[in-house]
């Protein structure tokens, strides 16, 4: 009897297989580098490279100069930057206590058929598509936000510079409403992990010393809980900051720096969306693309510090509970 | 303080975050109850299939938008699936290195891309190669919002799978891409589904990276190298015109659109539920 073929062809197999092991990993390792960070990186070079005319052009005052003038070919983004800014930090005024306060309700007070009703209600609203948001935003939102909340806050609160001057419609204060129940879902939904992943020896402690349930969120669970909420918030920062279609359709797209949150304004990414397909000449196309660099590098700085943020409160704090 | 003070303190905290529930309601009904209100008159079979009409002459519809949806969807899926898919098995099954989870982070972070910005990239990538404005091109820009999504959700799923049916299977011999690809992706096939339904929901309502990209077309589909009609796009070119003929049909245009998300993400919760 001759084993030797036998065990050729089982050691055959054997290297066969080890290859194909490794194939398979350097394929999937390739798309996984190729596909996320190739990817990342492309859509940096292509920015970049789109924007190069403006960058030449104008240098860093693209980004304090507020002229916008397409004709004479001169251009600044701080308008759009101011607008992006001010309809994001609306939205988290806004949105960020009410997001707190479904968490809260979801994660503590609701019983578990309450919750399980709520939580995909909460998450429909987050699978609305943003163009049917602006849609929303045009034909019911902004004339109630005209008739019904700009009057009142002008007349009681008109000394202010936030609510002087004539109201509109379509305005920085209607496009942070809108953006605050955009970023609701993803808000507090974070959060509401996070207040779960809180150990249950902070409430039993609290309890136990005599405090109110509501005090012992306060006291016990909000504080330990507070980076990963934190970094909910940031999140929904991102959001807002790039959020499009809703934006562009509801805060009148007028480029201009002014106090009154009733005035219409403009955004980083509602002006690449009005005026990119009627961008005539290289360097008004490249000014955009400039734009979109900027708020490009904006979102993936503020998202990047969000997800570490979470990423670490999760594994760390929630690990160990 | 005193104890009743304090209790009632709790009671009105307590109705305060029972009432944020309820105002993020508001709007969620108010969206939903006007695009009811205001499309269902437009709904019917020639604006289901029928060709946009020019302004004054009443009828016609979204039939080529609808159609053109589909295609620019399934283009960007056919790049997208596979290419999540694939890095994100290999993230769960290698990727407890430094480098898996740089790319893992990194694919995290990539899903806050603004979508508008997806859209540059894919007019300086493909529109300004092509010379047009093309159905491709609206596809790749949907596709880069798709490809973290579907890392993500891949990853999250098969690290789901029980690691004793793994060892099973490689204590019996079965080499690993076999385990990786027999044994945990076929187990994780549910969430892997639901990560997939997910972002083809999310891609599906996507304006912003078409506008630019995929562009507009009064006609029907005509090859991926040419413009395309989606039905996101058409409903924005319809709500900011100045005709109110159109502004009705914008409404019949969210209803559909509306239709089609709600009924993936029902999807995705039957697939959800499916264990195994």
């Amino acid at each position: 009897m001759n084993f030797f073929p036998f065990f050729i062809h089982r050691r055959e197999k054997l290297r066969k297989s080890i290859t194909a092991d490794n194939l398979f990993k350097l394929f999937t390792g390739g798309i996984a580098l190729l596909g996320v960070i190739g990817l990342a990186v492309l859509i940096l070079k292509e920015l970049i490279l789109g924007s190069m005319l403006s960058i030449e052009a104008f240098g860093l005052g693209f980004l304090y100069q507020s002229v916008w003038d397409p004709v004479f070919n001169d251009f600044g983004a701080l308008p759009f930057i101011y607008g992006t800014l001010i309809s994001s930090l609306l939205a988290i005024v806004i949105g960020v206590p009410l997001s707190l306060g479904i968490a809260v309700y979801l994660a503590e007070i609701a019983s578990s058929k309450v919750r399980a009703i709520i939580t995909p209600i909460i998450e429909l609203l987050a699978a609305i598509p943003s163009i049917i948001i602006g849609l929303w935003g045009i034909f019911v939102f902004a004339p109630f936000m005209r008739e019904h909340i700009a009057p009142p806050l002008q007349n009681y609160l008109g000394f202010l510079p936030f609510f002087k001057g004539p109201a509109f419609g379509l305005s920085f204060l209607t496009a942070g409403v809108v953006l605050a129940f955009m970023i609701i879902p993803i808000v507090s939904s974070v959060s509401r992990e996070a207040i779960l992943a809180v150990p249950n020896l902070q409430r039993e402690a609290a309890l136990a010393l005599g405090a109110t349930r509501w005090e012992a969120i306060t006291i016990a669970v909000l504080p330990y809980a507070r980076a990963a909420i934190f970094g909910a918030v940031i999140l929904g920062l991102g959001r807002a900051i790039g959020e499009t279609m809703a934006v562009t359709m509801v805060i009148g797209n007028t480029p201009q720096i002014v106090a009154s949150l009733l005035a219409p304004g403009h955004t980083m990414a509602a002006v690449i969306a009005n005026e990119f397909t009627e961008a005539t000449g290289d360097l008004y196309l490249s000014a955009l693309i400039e734009v979109g660099l900027i708020l490009f590098a904006i979102a993936m700085l503020v998202n990047a510090l969000a997800r570490a943020i979470v990423w670490k409160f999760l594994r760390v704090k929630g690990g160990e509970a | 303080m005193s104890l009743g003070w304090r209790k009632f303190k709790d009671r009105a905290f307590t109705c305060l975050a029972a009432l944020s529930v309820v105002l993020a309601m508001v709007p969620l009904i108010s969206i939903l109850y006007a695009v009811l209100k205001m499309g269902l008159s437009s709904i019917n079979l020639d604006f289901l299939t029928g060709l946009p009409k020019p302004v004054g002459e009443p009828g016609g519809g979204f039939g080529n938008a609808i159609h053109g949806s589909f295609i620019v969807v399934g283009i960007a899926s056919v790049i997208g699936l596979p290419v999540g898919i694939l890095a994100g098995v290999y993230l769960a099954e290698y990727g407890n290195n430094k480098i898996g989870r740089t790319v893992s982070f990194v694919a995290d972070v990539l899903t806050g891309v603004p979508s508008i910005v997806t859209g540059i990239f894919a007019y300086v990538l493909v529109v300004l190669s092509l010379g047009t404005f093309s159905a491709i091109a609206g596809g790749v820009a949907l596709a880069t919002i798709m490809i973290p999504v579907v890392v993500r959700t891949t990853e999250e799923a098969m690290k789901l799978v029980p690691l004793e049916l793994k060892e099973a299977s490689l204590a019996l011999g079965i080499p690993q891409w076999k385990t990786s690809l027999r044994i945990v992706l076929s187990t994780a096939r549910f969430g892997i589904i639901t990560g997939a339904l997910l972002a083809i929901a999310r891609i599906s309502g996507e304006t912003a990276p078409l506008l630019f990209t995929s562009f507009n077309n009064r006609y029907w589909f005509d090859g991926v190298l040419n413009p395309v009609a989606t039905l996101p796009v058409m409903i924005y070119t319809y709500a900011i015109s100045p005709f109110e003929e159109w502004h009705a049909q914008a409404w019949g245009g969210a209803i559909v659109l509306i239709f089609i998300v709600l009924m993936l993400n029902v999807c995705v919760r039957f697939a959800a539920r499916q264990r195994y």
